[in-house]
């Protein structure tokens, strides 16, 4: 159809786009792991003194620990909120439907920074949510661990990763043929029998599909923690920008990268292993 | 207050269940759609170990009646009644009606053997009958040897039997068969429609099929309700249904049919050239349905007294095997004909029918 001069030609951007930002990078961050920081200056020196640090130092395992923590509790409660939302609507939103979804993606063109400064002045000491509970009398004095504590970052990571939760699970709902349905509650399924025989499995590919991406971005999430948590809430990634940065460490953040990004990968891998497993017809 | 005997509150309360020998039984029935009503008043009883076939173009609002009956859909008004149980009011999954869906509607992430066993497991039925039952399911509509696949591997016409061996495993009272056959290619429909009917013989579950094809309800068929526009056209078995339609439009949608406009006086009736004796009494215009095979040739049969001779001019003629399909003008009214293949017919002949073929029928409404 096309001749094959024509493809390479509309193939060169991507190529050179993927190159230039992807792959590059990705090598440099690789060599980097493997060479040393002497006198404030990166020596060029092949060696695993980077990877060995990483076990020595209990710090960095413990964050890595404490990330994988929060990753873990964000991805259960963004599925938590994100699949009872996503099935009402599938199911029983009827003519609410568009609605009820412009609302969730509303959130998404607001800037991350916005939502988590939002959350600052809810939970800081003389914060909405502080003044509301004094005045009730709940409280008497500020709770101070609603802000800078895990907890914040926990809640704020699930609030803005929840719509990423949400969509392909919506999405995979909405393609459960309804007769399917209808033929369970046919064959005397009870609307709960239905659900866990029928519904449950047939969304499982997009419910694995959204923990993935709610446990993947908060592993690599470094703003939230900036915000609204405090020095217990050091997240992995905080360490590599401050590696980056203050510290002039290049070696060890590259280091501590190519680990989490051997993770990440596998991972990925492994969900579209299991998806490709669960994707029938 | 009340003087009533109890015995006369007794039969109050026994007339209000359906008769002893349906085993279903509609009520009144109508369904809305907002301001769109798709059944008005349907009244209708099927017999145990029937096969009834709801007959209808599309939009007739035959699928909506089964989906009443199944229980996907709620009627707005009326009742449905099986073996002395109300219907209407139960959940989908508590009435003893099992259904074969258009589209099959497999379980895709199942085998076939559990798309089977699901209405098993999820009746609760004793675990250690459950294999059997599936095999013995699978062996009625010959899968046993797919048991292991997925609905995905398989072609349309193993998927309906899956989806029938799945339907027939909670041995349901009756079974609802939304026009399962109409994904299939005409000659695996023409085998299915065949397996469908012994089947039905075999296990004696009343059936309650839906189609839109004339052909399949005719020969699959017990009786015929044929659905227009919401409404029971007639409820009829299918040599009744084509001999004796009761209105113009069951007389065409049923197999071909000429429409004859005549006028009735003193037991005659015309239309342009053509006279013939006719038993409706009452004087003025009726439309009469004459089957193109009821048309004969003068001379092939010996007639009685009264039947009308007519000349007509052969407009046109189809060689079709067996027979010849004629189109015949006599006085300006058009007859389809058909007549035993017999060699090529031009210009006037003579044609007769007998009288009692002609068959009066109710207009209906367009």
């Amino acid at each position: 159809m096309y001749s094959r001069a024509y493809k390479s030609l509309i193939s060169i951007p991507p190529i050179l786009w993927v190159g230039v930002f992807l792959l590059l990078p990705y090598a440099l961050m690789f060599a980097h792991s493997f060479w040393l920081v002497r006198d404030g200056f990166i020596v060029h020196q092949w060696n695993l003194r980077n990877y060995a640090k990483l076990f020595q130092h209990p710090v960095y395992l413990e964050v890595l620990f404490r990330t994988m923590r929060i990753a873990a509790s964000v991805t259960l409660l963004s599925l938590a909120l994100g699949y009872p939302l996503a099935y009402y609507m599938s199911f029983c939103a009827g003519v609410r439907k568009e609605l009820l979804y412009q609302l969730v993606i509303v959130p998404l063109w607001v800037s991350y920074l916005v939502r988590g400064y939002a959350w600052k002045t809810i939970l800081g000491s003389d914060g909405v949510l502080n003044g509301f509970l004094q005045y009730l009398h709940i409280t008497n004095e500020p709770v101070a661990y609603f802000l800078y504590s895990p907890f914040a970052v926990v809640l704020v990571l699930t609030h803005i990763y929840t719509p990423f939760v949400f969509l392909p699970l919506y999405a995979s709902l909405e393609h459960i043929p309804r007769n399917l349905v209808e033929a369970s509650h046919d064959l005397g399924a009870s609307p709960r029998a239905t659900f866990l025989r029928v519904i449950l499995p047939l969304s499982f590919p997009g419910l694995l599909a959204g923990a993935t991406f709610a446990f993947v971005l908060s592993l690599g999430d470094f703003l939230a923690p900036l915000l609204v948590g405090g020095p217990s809430s050091i997240m992995i990634a905080n360490i590599v920008q401050s590696l980056f940065g203050t510290a002039y460490d290049w070696p060890l953040g590259a280091a501590i990268s190519v680990c989490i990004l051997t993770m990440t990968v596998g991972l990925l891998f492994f969900t579209e292993r299991l998806e490709k497993r669960w994707a029938f017809r | 207050m009340s003087s009533a005997p109890p015995s006369s509150l007794q039969s109050r309360a026994a007339d209000a269940s359906p008769s002893a020998s349906a085993l279903l039984e509609v009520r009144g029935i109508a369904k809305r759609f907002g301001a769109r009503e798709v059944l008005k008043n349907i009244s209708l009883q099927i017999a145990s170990g029937e096969f009834l076939t709801l007959l209808g173009e599309s939009g007739s609002g035959k699928t909506t009646l089964l989906r009443l009956i199944a229980g996907f859909e709620e009627p707005t008004t009326g009742e449905i009644w099986m073996s002395g149980t109300r219907l209407d009011s139960l959940p989908p999954y508590r009435r003893r009606v099992n259904t074969v869906f258009q589209n099959y509607a497999l379980f895709p992430h199942l085998s076939v053997q559990e798309n089977v066993a699901y209405g098993l497991r999820v009746t609760h039925a004793a675990n250690a009958e459950i294999p059997s039952r599936v095999t013995q399911a699978l062996r009625m509509v010959k899968m046993e040897e797919y048991a292991t696949a997925r609905p995905g591997k398989l072609s349309g016409g193993q998927q309906q039997r899956v989806a029938l061996a799945r339907a027939l495993v909670n041995r349901p009272q009756l079974l609802l068969l939304d026009e399962p056959l109409s994904a299939l290619d005409a000659n695996l429909r023409k085998q299915m429609q065949s397996e469908l009917k012994s089947l039905q013989r075999e296990i004696g579950i009343t059936f309650l099929f839906v189609t839109h094809d004339q052909e399949e309800a005719m020969a699959l068929s017990d009786r015929i309700a044929l659905l227009k526009g919401g409404e029971l056209e007639q409820v009829a078995s299918p040599r009744e249904i084509y001999t004796r339609p009761a209105t113009s439009y069951t007389a065409q949608f049923i197999g071909q049919t000429n429409l004859l406009r005549a006028e009735i006086c003193g037991g005659i009736a015309t239309c342009g050239s053509l006279r013939w004796p006719t038993c409706s009494t009452a004087d003025g215009s009726a439309v009469f349905s004459l089957r193109p095979e009821a048309v004969r040739l003068v001379g092939e049969t010996p007639l009685p007294p009264d039947a009308p001779r007519f000349r007509a001019t052969v407009h046109q003629q189809i060689f079709s095997g067996s027979s010849e399909q004629l189109e015949v003008d006599c006085g300006g009214q058009l007859l389809r004909v058909r007549i035993p293949a017999q060699g090529t017919l031009t210009g006037e002949h003579e044609f007769t029918f007998f009288p009692a073929d002609a068959v009066h029928v109710k207009e209906s409404l367009p």
